[in-house]
């Protein structure tokens, strides 16, 4: 298992968009390496013919009828809204060229 | 039994205020209010609320008072059919999300978000009439062990203003200890509903994973999390159970297996309770005694230990061996799980929001300046153990130990009815002790987070004073076994009724209740960097 180095924090740090000065990065280098050591452990369990367990409950494809029902209404779900223009919400530009 | 006092409602147990507003003897509104005047009387030193709702509590208390006269005017049958929790004061942990109310998870990144809808638990204790006083102080997320990491301060522990609750549930567990509230609601990932229980001196469970609905809870990790109650009393520990448990068709992962009546097998004659113990095979696994627990702490659990078994119980020497690969899996799983979870927090659609460039700039200084660092360091943990190139060496890594751990235990219940352990290696350590490491930190969970991995109900409940700080006995049961768990704890406390450190209240409550007494705070060298204005 690898250690991070710098070039890999600022890398982690923009794919998980997280802004970080320098001095917060320079930290976590240090205590992102450490937990790291921790996970070392793990390379000691064979585990090569050992099923994943995802999670405990063993339920499978709990579905349900695909039927319209009540929701939010407009005026609920953009009551939180930074920034609002009559029922929607207003987002930065994300396709370039448009205006 | 206790000799009861009326003269002040706020130190009685849930279950003796549900006598006495059934008897007539006092109101759900006076019980109320007498809960939201100490609260606000003595929250300052203590931080464990995040605020208040007086106005709501109160509406809530007169429709639990009218149903209650209703009852009274039906007859013993109507009384009896009155849920445990009518008219009783209750707090939510600040995650849980309630219509009208602000929910911030701890978080300056969801400051000033208002809820548009009921979590499943907030609908039924809302059926049930109990009244919810407000919400707690928590960690940021669920991310932590001490309710030192929030947006708006930390909580201290009522038995030592200068030390911490636990966490991530401390307000929850705080406010509880220093009698603001019956009962409380905590979530648990990782310990974070035990660990505080029995840094506070309190009882505390985690239900089997499944058992209790998420809808509505602001989730940290998917496959981990469980809401839970916590209380000053087994028996009000079930009742909020009972209250919250079963299945909501809105959570894909909650169980359609059915709730058992887990008061009914909680008897109040402590001889009745204690006779459970009676042949129950208990075991003790080795590995929980980890380097670093404290002798204090030991003493106090195989004091417990002894005490069941003179109770009739037959102590079994287990092991379950994968414990010490307990922490790795879990903050790898957890962590990956949170970086998802917390992927949608983004300032477009609601709470703190920086828009000062174009759409990546916007994202990296909304989630920059709104998360806190203990979840800056998970989230990048996360992101990393799901990232291309490593997803096999860690997250599927640490599934695989997932179901080892979890075979440790399955092997280790054919021949034990329940595993009794320790809760937390330590008692409640100082504020700002553990924030420069933050591995010494995740080590407080060593005990509590394996039966997470596992998914296994596991409960904490008092066993004495070590040093004066409280000290925990955590009870592990088969999935789905709270009721065998329930009533290990309910035998224990019958067995321990007259132990003088029953009789103790948390040596911070005088200082409390000085106005003169500032709110907690980390030392100045530990001081996070103040969040920055929205």
């Amino acid at each position: 298992m690898a250690t991070l180095s710098r070039a890999d924090v600022e890398h982690v740090a923009l794919l998980a968009r997280l802004g970080l000065s320098e001095d917060q990065l320079t930290r976590l280098e240090g205590q992102l390496n450490h937990i790291l050591d921790q996970y070392l452990v793990l390379s000691e369990l064979d585990t090569a013919s050992i099923p994943p367990t995802a999670q405990t409950i063993e339920l499978e494809n709990i579905l349900r009828e695909d039927t319209a029902g009540p929701s939010l209404s407009p005026d609920e779900a953009l009551l939180g809204a930074p920034e609002r223009q009559g029922d929607y919400f207003v987002v930065p530009v994300v396709v370039e060229g448009a205006d | 039994m206790r000799a009861v006092t009326r003269r002040d409602p706020t130190r009685l147990f849930a279950h003796e205020m549900a006598g006495g507003l059934r008897a007539g003897e006092f109101s759900s509104r006076e019980l109320v209010d007498a809960h939201l005047a100490l609260a606000h009387a003595t929250d300052r030193g203590l931080h464990a609320w995040r605020f208040l709702d007086d106005e709501r509590a109160r509406a809530v208390a007169d429709a639990a008072d009218a149903r209650i006269a209703e009852a009274r005017r039906a007859g013993p049958d109507a009384i009896a059919a009155l849920p445990p929790l009518a008219g009783i004061p209750i707090a939510l942990k600040d995650l849980v999300v309630t219509r009208g109310q602000t929910s911030t998870a701890g978080s300056r990144i969801l400051d000033g978000f208002v809820g548009t809808f009921d979590a499943h638990i907030a609908e039924r204790i809302g059926a049930a009439g109990g009244v919810v006083l407000g919400k707690t102080n928590m960690d940021e997320f669920a991310m932590g062990s001490s309710t030192e990491h929030c947006a708006w301060g930390p909580a201290a522990n009522p038995w030592d203003l200068a030390r911490v609750p636990g966490g991530s549930s401390g307000g929850s567990a705080a406010a509880v200890a220093a009698y603001h509230a019956a009962v409380s609601i905590g979530t648990d990932t990782g310990g974070s509903i035990r660990q505080p229980a029995a840094l506070c001196g309190i009882a505390g469970m985690k239900p089997t994973y499944g058992r209790v609905s998420r809808y509505g809870i602001i989730a940290f990790a998917s496959s981990l999390d469980q809401i839970g109650p916590l209380g000053r009393d087994v028996r009000d520990v079930a009742a909020l159970l009972q209250t919250v448990a079963g299945r909501d068709d809105r959570d894909s992962t909650s169980s359609p297996i059915p709730v058992p009546d887990y008061l009914a097998d909680l008897p109040a004659d402590d001889d009745a309770a204690a006779g459970f113990l009676r042949g129950l095979r208990l075991g003790l696994p080795r590995e929980y005694f980890v380097p670093g627990m404290e002798p204090g702490v030991e003493a106090r659990v195989r004091e417990a230990v002894r005490a069941l078994e003179s109770a009739g119980a037959e102590i079994v020497d287990v092991s379950l061996p994968h414990t010490d690969y307990g922490l790795a899996t879990y903050y790898i799983i957890a962590p990956a799980e949170a970086s998802a979870n917390l992927a949608r927090y983004d300032g477009i659609r609601y709470g703190h929001s920086v828009r000062e460039g174009d759409v990546l700039a916007n994202y990296l200084a909304t989630r920059g300046t709104g998360f806190g660092d203990e979840v800056k360091r998970r989230v990048m943990l996360g992101t990393y153990a799901l990232s291309a190139g490593y997803y096999d060496a860690y997250y599927v890594k640490a599934q695989k130990v997932r179901t080892l751990i979890k075979g440790d235990f399955d092997a280790a219940f054919e021949r034990v009815d329940a595993i009794v352990a320790p809760t937390s290696p330590t008692v409640a350590f100082p504020l700002g002790a553990r924030l420069d490491d933050p591995v010494a930190m995740y080590l407080s969970d060593a005990c509590t987070l394996p039966v997470n991995v596992a998914g296994l109900p596991g409960l904490s409940v008092p066993c004495g004073l070590s040093e004066g700080l409280p000290v925990g006995l955590q009870v592990i049961g088969r999935a789905w076994d709270e009721g065998h768990v329930l009533r290990i704890g309910r035998a224990f406390e019958a067995i321990t009724a007259d132990a003088d450190w029953r009789r103790l209240e948390p040596a911070g409550l005088p200082a409390l209740a000085d106005p003169a007494t500032p709110a907690p705070r980390l030392p100045a060298m530990t001081m996070p960097a103040p969040a920055r204005p929205a």
